[in-house]
């Protein structure tokens, strides 16, 4: 019994041992596939761990470029880059979102706008940690309530970034354009090219109209970088290496704020557009439409409200009058027809026409009026320009013909956009017999050319393209395509002059001629803009167009008033100055206006007098 | 290696007579030297580097060598306890974590959609029974077989497998997958060393592995799902359930053979390692150290595994050879899934490493573990 126990013992001894030892062996086991592991982990794969730490580690961040500043003619400056501060999240550090947001909607105020664009912003591709935009322009207060409570706001941040400013706001709006954050389909489009998505990589906006856009390319400036290393939240422990940005070029206009701000002051209250052009370069001076907006509402994000009071606006305040508004010319177009005329050989500055008030085609019982409803009795080129007769130009159109009329206007620019960097501009309508075909509007009337004669029927421009045409005039036919960019980084620019050809006159004296008969528009006893004669400080050429108003819907929520108004003809000028040695030349068109000689060409002449004025004192 | 005794081989005569003097008088306070000392040095290595993998934090650093004080008290008392008093206790234990363990289900609070903690009355802090089972398993399982013929009957082995898997579903329900598992292979290590057959060994393996599938579609939560596909392809989802792998591979393999030098790991240090100084602490050292770092921990961990297996070996009892033998090896097994997990060739399963990993629950009863091995071997039964 004994002696059994003391055997079972060790048995029991032997049996133990012997699993310890298989013990052992699978322990050893199992320690050399952790250590094989650890191989195939430290060595084998080494390179590619390390690889993949030093990126967690090392960010390479892009530093957005400055945008480079833009300066009228006088180096003042129109759109800046001032210092803004805005509230940001990063979601990652954020324990609960919903909380977080409606304590902050307490403390500074977030709008619902800015929730659903911080909404959409989120949902973008993005790094972790990456800041998100909650809230833009904080003020002082709301920047000091957030850091007060900053420990209650775990990451939440206020970032100050340089954002565009206009210091002019309204006045600049359409011909400055603006910035605006880049948007999906911005991002689609710059992504479509590798060069573009690396150079926007910083980038937070992009220029969405006007010079802003058309120039995008210079102003936005060259992307920089920074190698940093971070922690995994994100930050920054050290800058191991920087290459700093290049900012955009500065650029500089032809615009002369000192009349741009004029003509914004000239047309408070009207809806219309002032264009001015230095004749010499063909730089555009003014470029102005009434109303206007302010741009800076645009670079943070306008509110949906703020937009819809401007799109439903009746005086579209969006829209681009200068360059997109077409019009009929009405009578601004009689010195190019007269030009024509004589061209043609179908007038001269002897030729007389009787004027009983009317004009009739033949075998044709329509009566076509002269504004006059007496007449202006015998009428030649001169008298025909200085009172803007119409029967005269009637008559003379109809014998010189429509296809003598269109190819000659067309050497002035008209049914073209002649600008090199105006990028809204339109192109109007210069009708011919082939446009009416093709536009379904059936064959060519003489009749149609009786209106054209006086700039009215199927004709339309905008200002800038009258404004233009009188540039070439005023340098008698030489021409210098309209332009607004001046100068990069005070470098001036050259543009290509381009193949247009200028116009040559037959008889070289018809230019002095005509501009002797636009003189008389102001200075003569009948001229239609005589009432300029009290502030004639520089010998101006001008004339002056009454174009109908055609095709206003009768809308009846129009009050009757207002309706009235809106019927009424819009008013036209076009001037330059000085006479002898033209330095500008202007359009100026105040829609429903109605008596041109008292609306729109006190306005062209301010403009002229202070241009000259400027220029010489 | 069963007649090699460790301390005759490693000192030198002059050193002789000293260590064996030392190594008489720790005997007296059943305290087994070699063991100790092994300890020791995995401690003082844990804490150098906890203090990396802490954001260098002294004060988690201190924190952590009171839980040491704390487990090496319990350690000397547990020591100092005859294997007969534990033998006593053995089933009483089991019947009362038992019991805990349907507490818990009843009336247990949790975090995490799983129950695994109870709310004890007045100033005791919270309880985890699982903890006590940890314990109260294999010594329940040795206290049965050690009373049974070995090698062990088959009906024996079926009645101590009903005594493993009793608390096995309990824990199961909470659910907590990884401590039931890491429980029940503590008692079946019982009976692997009682003498358990190989055919039995190998059915019972076969078996586990057929039902693996039931257990996917039938057993597991959802979470614990996704911990396993996260594990077969952690890319998947790189910045959810499958950074902590990326990372602590990152850490690792970055590591090189040298390491970045102390206190120089990036991954560590700025925190792109998660959990850098509990379960995946074992990333700091392999990035900092290297290769030769983590050799140097993985071979302390074998001489004490390797100790433990000798020690339990010389055990008087069965009992004492039975329990000592199953927790020695339980030890290396968290050592395995810990690593293992933290390499990625394991699912992610809330796994400490021992001694190393901060955490005072895991240090007080794994040192308390090592008082009873120590127990175990150190008693002489008097007769």
């Amino acid at each position: 019994m004994w002696e059994q126990s003391i055997r079972d013992k060790a048995y029991e001894r032997r049996l133990f041992r012997a699993r310890a030892i298989v013990a052992a062996v699978l322990v050893i086991t199992a320690l050399f596939v952790l250590a094989w592991r650890m191989t195939y982990l430290q060595v084998t794969l080494h390179e590619k761990y390390q690889d993949l730490s030093e990126n967690n580690r090392i960010q390479i961040r892009p530093i957005a470029p400055n945008r480079g500043l833009i300066y009228d003619r006088n180096g003042i400056l129109l759109a800046e880059n001032i210092p803004a501060y805005s509230l940001t999240i990063v979601p990652e550090k954020v324990d609960d979102l919903d909380e977080t947001l409606a304590f902050l909607k307490d403390l500074v105020g977030i709008s619902d706008r800015d929730l659903e664009q911080f909404d959409k912003r989120s949902s973008y591709r993005r790094r972790p940690y990456e800041p998100i935009v909650l809230r833009q322009r904080l003020s002082e207060e709301e920047i000091a309530a957030v850091m007060v409570n900053r420990f209650y706001l775990p990451g939440v941040d206020v970032q100050a970034q340089l954002i565009r400013h206009y210091p002019h706001g309204d006045a600049f709006a359409h011909v400055l354009g603006y910035v605006g954050r880049i948007n999906q389909r911005d991002q689609e489009r710059l992504e479509r090219d590798d060069e573009n998505k690396r150079r926007y990589s910083a980038t937070s906006h992009i220029g969405k109209t006007g010079i802003e856009r058309r120039y995008e390319e210079l102003l936005h400036g060259e992307v920089g970088y920074e190698r940093v290393e971070t922690n995994a939240r994100g930050r920054l422990l050290r800058t191991l290496q920087r290459e700093h940005p290049a900012p955009g070029t500065d650029l500089t206009l032809h615009l002369d704020s000192r009349l741009q701000l004029l003509a914004a002051e000239l047309l408070e209250g009207r809806r219309g557009a002032v264009v001015a052009i230095e004749v010499e370069t063909g730089g555009i001076l003014t470029l102005y439409s009434n109303p206007g907006f302010d741009p800076n509402a645009f670079v943070t994000g306008i509110s949906f409200d703020d937009y819809e009071a401007l799109t439903t606006s009746l005086d579209k305040p969006l829209f681009d009058r200068a360059t997109r508004g077409i019009y009929p010319p009405a009578s601004t177009l009689k010195p190019f027809v007269g030009l024509a005329a004589l061209e043609a050989g179908s007038t001269s500055w002897n030729y007389k026409v009787l004027d009983p008030g009317w004009f009739q085609l033949d075998n044709d019982e329509r009566y076509y009026r002269d504004w006059k409803r007496e007449g202006h009795g015998i009428v030649d080129l001169e008298m025909a320009i200085v009172e803007s007769c119409d029967t005269y130009f009637y008559d003379v159109a109809v014998r010189t013909g429509i296809d003598g009329i269109t190819p000659f206007l067309g050497q002035f620019g008209f049914g073209r956009d002649m600008s090199i960097d105006v990028i809204s501009a339109v192109s109007g309508i210069l009708p011919d017999r082939e446009w009416k075909r093709t536009t379904g509007r059936g064959p060519w009337y003489p009749g149609d050319t009786v209106n054209l004669g006086i700039g009215q029927g199927f004709m339309a421009v905008t200002p800038l393209q009258l404004a233009t045409a009188t540039a070439v005039l005023a340098n008698k036919g030489k021409w210098e395509v309209p332009r607004l960019l001046a100068a990069e980084n005070d470098v001036t620019t050259e543009f290509p002059h381009g193949d247009i050809p200028d116009i040559t006159l037959t008889n070289d004296s018809d230019w002095d001629h005509m501009f002797t008969a636009m003189d008389h528009v102001i200075t003569g006893t009948h001229g239609t803009a005589r009432a300029l004669r009290t502030n004639l400080d520089f010998p101006i050429a001008g004339k002056t167009g009454t174009a109908q108003v055609v095709g206003i819907e009768q809308d009846a929520e129009y009050d009757s008033e207002a309706l009235q108004e809106r019927l009424r003809d819009h008013a036209w000028f076009m001037a330059f100055s000085p006479i002898d040695k033209p330095q500008i030349a202007i359009a100026v068109i105040v829609e429903n206006g109605e008596s041109a000689g008292r609306t729109a060409a006190p306005i062209a002449q301010a403009i002229i007098n202070k241009y000259l004025g400027g220029a010489e004192g | 290696m069963a007649s090699t005794d460790f301390s005759r081989t490693v000192s030198t005569p002059a050193q002789h007579h000293t260590f064996e003097r030392s190594g008489a008088f720790f005997a007296k306070l059943h305290i087994d030297l070699i063991l100790f000392l092994l300890l020791c040095a995995l401690m003082v290595t844990g804490l150098s580097i906890l203090y990396s993998g802490s954001g260098q934090e002294m004060s988690m650093v201190k924190r952590q060598a009171i839980h040491f004080g704390i487990g090496m008290v319990l350690l000397f008392i547990a020591a100092q306890i005859p294997p007969r008093v534990y033998q006593l206790v053995a089933p009483w234990a089991l019947g009362a974590g038992t019991l805990l363990l349907v507490g818990v289900l009843v009336a247990g609070v949790g975090a995490k959609g799983a129950q695994r903690w109870l709310d004890l009355p007045g100033p005791l802090p919270r309880f985890q029974p699982s903890e006590l089972v940890k314990l109260a398993l294999p010594l329940a399982v040795a206290w049965f077989m050690a009373k049974r013929p070995v090698p062990p009957r088959f009906r024996d082995l079926l009645a101590a497998l009903l005594i493993i898997m009793l608390p096995t579903i309990l824990i199961l329900k909470q659910p907590d997958l990884g401590t039931s598992i890491l429980i029940s292979t503590s008692g079946l290590l019982v009976l692997f060393f009682a003498g358990m057959s190989w055919l039995l060994i190998f059915s019972m393996i076969t078996i586990v592995a057929a039902m693996a599938p039931v257990m996917w579609f039938f057993v597991m939560h959802g979470y614990q799902k996704q911990r396993v596909l996260t594990f077969l392809n952690p890319e998947s989802d790189p910045l959810g359930s499958g950074w902590n792998i990326i990372q602590s591979k990152t850490a690792i393999g970055s590591g090189g053979i040298h390491g970045k030098g102390y206190l120089q790991g990036t991954q560590s240090q700025l925190e792109f390692l998660p959990e850098s100084h509990t379960d995946f602490i074992i990333a700091v050292l392999a990035e900092e150290h290297g290769l030769i770092g983590v050799c140097l921990l993985l071979l302390l961990y074998a001489l004490i595994i390797l100790r433990c297996l000798y020690i339990s070996s010389r055990c008087e009892t069965l009992f004492g050879r039975l329990l000592s033998g199953s927790m020695s090896v339980t030890f290396f097994i968290y050592v395995f899934v810990n690593i293992g997990m933290v390499s990625g060739i394991l699912p992610v399963v809330g796994v400490p490493l021992p001694l190393v990993s901060y955490g005072g629950t895991s240090v007080v009863s794994l040192l308390l573990g090592f008082g009873l091995i120590m127990s175990m071997y150190t008693h002489r039964q008097r007769k």
